[in-house]
């Protein structure tokens, strides 16, 4: 009932108006250094007053924000879909931790951005006891784990745990009753399926893998997909010419990272309108997604300065901004 | 079934309260609950979302006026109810009712709807309270319109004998 969330979206509406605007970006981008740059962002409430260290900082407002959520969602599972990728990431570290019997703390994420326990998942794959993990993980988890012990194949692994990732998270918007959840599951899955496709094409892998590799959804063909990157560049940039992804195209010939910017670009342009709907668990989710990608850029601003790139090419990285 | 007809006068009195009523309920808590929201982050904000979320509270009272007027007709306030109201006059009293009862819910839902919106609205533009106002207000209009048809009915009603 769309009544439910009139509270949520009212304290929502008042935490948009502290989201970093694009004259706030600016300045991120022109400050002199990063020193300078977290003094910004500190300014502007960001980490807990104390920290000056970036990574705690980004941490922080992550946790902030999710506490916030939780503050006015008593059943939080309806934004699981967010947190499946950083589940699968897990998923993905607890395999290569067991495969290569060694112990890796700092890769694995916390409770706080996950729907299971990262300890959790790291003794069910060590013990090769995956009944404690969710169903859609089990098949996955022992699936990776086997084909890494057998083949030595990391890549291999990968798209095995990444294409189940996907397929989680398309089923999740799929069946979601909100707008924006089903166009995030739907978004999400498309562009990792250009991006791999596109990848695969560059190092000359066959259909076999790219059939392996491609999750599907409702925007893409991924035979077809599967069929030009088996072909060549040319024909990935044809098929793509003749899907909704055809504007993509320019920012694909130009990197990686420009489709990946093009890509949180849609996605900020197709939730903006939530900013205006005051029912629903739409603007939850869009302030939810707004956060995420703020945080994305902050890092990304933070990282070119701690790398001493020029001002320029970090502007070039900005996402737009969801206020 | 001599008294049918003052029953069915009282069921237009017993609408036109419970509907509005009910209307202005839901609509109020509906306002409430977005009011609550914009006061836990900005306590300041407290005097302009009140009035806001008090909006839709008036379809109640106008369907509370439209019982005390009829039932004031029908005798029922001095305790003397109109013993020989024929079927017909109840059932006028009825249909003089019911404008006030289903456009008062109706509109106290959907101004309860434009509340929200303006109390986002003065939330994020503490400067435009005056205009996030009038969207709601806009609204009203109806009502009062529905008020004035059931007063202007009851009072014709009132008239016929027998």
């Amino acid at each position: 009932m769309a009544e439910e969330y009139i509270y949520a979206v009212a304290r929502v509406r008042g935490k948009e108006q502290k989201l970093l605007t694009a004259s706030v970006m600016d300045s991120l981008v022109a400050a002199p250094g990063a020193k300078e740059a977290l003094r910004i962002l500190a300014d502007h409430g960001w980490g807990d007053g104390e920290d000056t260290d970036a990574d705690a900082m980004l941490s922080a407002e992550k946790q902030k924000t999710w506490a916030f959520i939780g503050e006015l969602v008593p059943d939080m599972s309806v934004f699981d879909v967010f947190l499946y990728a950083n589940d699968y990431h897990n998923l993905k570290a607890a395999v290569k931790e067991t495969a290569m019997q060694e112990t890796r703390d700092n890769v694995f994420i916390g409770r706080d951005e996950t729907t299971v326990d990262a300890q959790l998942i790291r003794r069910a794959v060590r013990e090769r006891d995956y009944g404690a993990l969710p169903e859609e993980m089990q098949g996955v988890a022992a699936e990776a784990l086997d084909v890494l012990l057998h083949t030595g194949d990391g890549q291999l692994a990968d798209i095995i745990v990444d294409r189940a990732a996907m397929n989680r998270i398309w089923e999740a918007g799929r069946k979601s009753d909100n707008e924006i959840i089903r166009m995030y599951g739907e978004l999400t899955v498309a562009s990792a399926d250009i991006k791999t496709a596109i990848r695969a094409c560059l190092m000359k892998k066959d259909k076999a893998f790219l059939a392996r590799a491609l999750a599907a959804c409702d925007s893409l063909d991924i035979g077809d997909l599967a069929q030009a990157a088996s072909d060549s560049i040319d024909a990935v940039y044809e098929y793509l010419g003749r899907t909704v992804y055809a504007d993509a195209i320019s920012e694909i010939r130009k990197s990686p990272s420009a489709f990946e910017r093009w890509c949180d670009n849609l996605l900020i342009e197709k939730i903006r309108p939530e900013i205006h709907h005051p029912f629903t668990i739409g603007p939850l989710a869009a302030y939810i997604l707004a956060r995420e990608n703020e945080i994305k850029c902050v890092r990304m601003i933070l990282s070119g300065k701690v790398n001493d790139l020029s001002v320029e090419s970090i502007r070039e990285r900005v996402r737009e901004t969801y206020v | 079934m001599s008294n049918l007809g003052l029953f069915f006068a009282i069921l237009g009195a017993a609408l036109a309260a419970l509907l509005a009523g009910a209307g202005s309920a839901r609509g109020v808590g509906m306002a409430g609950q977005a009011a609550a929201g914009v006061v836990t982050d900005q306590p300041d904000m407290f005097g302009r979302v009140l009035i806001l979320q008090l909006l839709p509270g008036t379809q109640g009272i106008y369907g509370l006026l439209i019982a005390f007027v009829a039932m004031n007709n029908l005798g029922i306030m001095s305790g003397n109810p109109e013993q020989g109201c024929s079927l017909l006059k109840g059932l006028a009293y009825l249909g003089a009712c019911l404008p006030m009862a289903i456009v008062g819910y109706i509109s106290a839902i959907n101004q309860a709807k434009a509340a929200v919106a303006s109390i986002a609205l003065v939330s994020k533009r503490p400067d435009q309270f005056g205009k996030s106002m009038l969207f709601p207000a806009m609204v009203e209009t109806y009502a009062i319109f529905a008020l004035l048809i059931s007063i202007l009915a009851l009072n014709g009603v009132g008239a016929i004998t027998g």
